[in-house]
């Protein structure tokens, strides 16, 4: 088992590697946003998670397939899903936190978006086809969910004192892990190198410009502490809520090995 | 390429414009704009198929559907290639399929970004209720004028 990324990594492994971010942040927020299945404030906000949800799976059935192919050993976007355990997951931090309420769902949607959207426009221009395709078709999806974790944002902190309140909180709560997407490490730099991907610092810019546009027009204050939790996409250390996750979502091929239908 | 026994590029695209998409059964894979290309390599028929959304549950269905049909009209070696780019968009929505959206109660995209009018009543005053609705490709909206609820073919 790779408990984490090596120091030194060839290409090829890199390549594996980053793959596995994309598709594992992908997979593990898609997860986290199904929660709300039947759970959302309102039916028009319940449906509206469950497509977000759905665009994000199929996102990962597009990254996690590349992985394995890239990979050569046999393994699919299912198996990777289903079969790894905690410490073979890449996302980060961010997106395998517990949904709680509504406001700090959409507000991680928006932190997340917000990056997801910078990423994939460098991606459509990643010297490999394969993943500027990919990139290319997921970005239109992200955009869209942009647009709309943007508005409920605004319209949530600029709303009444309890649903300003809340926002805020998510904001607070939430601002520990928004820096990991920027910190690069030897799989970034090897990347950057070859053209295949940006250096993820390069985005932080564009990024406190968004989060800057949106959270002043949702009246809300940005922290300023740049402590960062670290660990989700190197592997390292997880949260103890990713266990709980993946106990959850992989149960039915732990419990039934092989099963389909 | 084709050999003589072969059905032709142009018979096939009609076969498959007889294909209903599943779940907006009015208008054809064809009227969708799913389908890219059709060709014949040696004695197997490639039909290239482009999803709309990454995750749209219908990808599948789709897929099966064509395979199906094709097989029905006897063509015995198919094979569907998975096209991503460049990626679907509803600029590829056929005029044929767009008028068969708005009589079905759908309203067709628009660059705007929001339906031009009413599918229902022709009214120009809608609101939007919700960015998503029954399937990825869809947004609620409501008429101002006869208040009816409809679904909106999102522009992407
Ligand atoms: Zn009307």
């Amino acid at each position: 088992m790779a408990a984490a990324v090596k120091a030194a990594p060839t290409r090829e492994e890199a390549l594996v590697e980053f793959l596995l971010r994309l598709g594992d942040n992908t997979l593990i927020l898609g997860h986290r946003v199904s929660e709300w299945c039947g759970h959302a404030p309102v039916l028009e906000e319940d449906i509206a998670l469950a497509n977000t949800g759905l665009d994000l799976i199929g996102q990962t059935q597009l990254w996690l397939g590349l992985a394995g192919e890239v990979e050569g050993k046999g393994r699919t976007a299912d198996s990777l899903a289903f079969l790894r355990d905690v410490w073979d997951f890449r996302n980060i931090l961010l997106v395998e936190l517990p949904n709680g309420d509504f406001g700090r769902t959409l507000m991680r949607q928006f932190l997340f978006d917000a990056w997801h959207v910078l990423m994939l426009g460098r991606l459509t221009e990643s010297a490999d086809a394969r993943i500027a395709e990919i990139a290319h078709k997921a970005g239109k999806e992200a955009a869209y969910h942009l647009d709309r974790s943007s508005d409920l944002v605004i319209g949530l902190g600029d709303g009444t004192d309890e649903s300003r309140r809340r926002m805020q909180e998510a904001l607070d709560y939430l601002w520990p892990y928004v820096g990991e997407p920027f910190m690069p490490d030897a799989v970034d730099q090897l990347m950057a190198a070859e053209g295949v991907a940006p250096d993820p610092a390069s985005l932080r810019q564009e990024y406190d410009a968004t989060l800057r546009r949106v959270l002043g027009e949702a009246t809300l204050t940005i922290p300023q502490d740049p402590f960062a939790q670290l660990g989700g996409k190197t592997g390292v250390r997880h949260s103890e809520h990713l266990g709980h996750l993946l106990t959850e979502m992989q149960w039915l091929q732990r419990a039934y090995p092989g099963a389909s239908w | 390429m084709a050999s003589p026994q072969h059905p032709s590029i142009g018979q096939v695209w009609a076969w498959l414009d007889a294909v209903p998409d599943p779940e907006i059964p009015v208008i054809s894979l064809v009227d969708l704009g799913v389908i890219r290309e059709v060709r014949w390599e040696a004695d197997e028929l490639v039909v290239a198929v482009t999803p709309t959304y990454s995750g749209c549950p219908a990808t599948s269905v789709i897929n099966l559907d064509i395979e199906t049909a094709l097989r029905d009209r006897g063509v015995g070696k198919v094979r569907l290639e998975r096209r991503l780019a460049p990626p679907w968009t509803t600029d590829w929505l056929s005029e044929s399929g767009r008028a068969k959206l708005e009589a079905y109660g759908i309203a067709p995209p628009q660059p705007a970004g929001g339906p031009s009018r009413c599918p229902h009543c022709g009214a120009a005053s809608v609101s939007l209720v919700s960015q998503f609705g029954s399937t990825p490709c869809k947004a609620q909206w409501r008429c101002d004028a006869c208040l009816e609820p409809f679904d909106y073919f999102k522009c992407i």
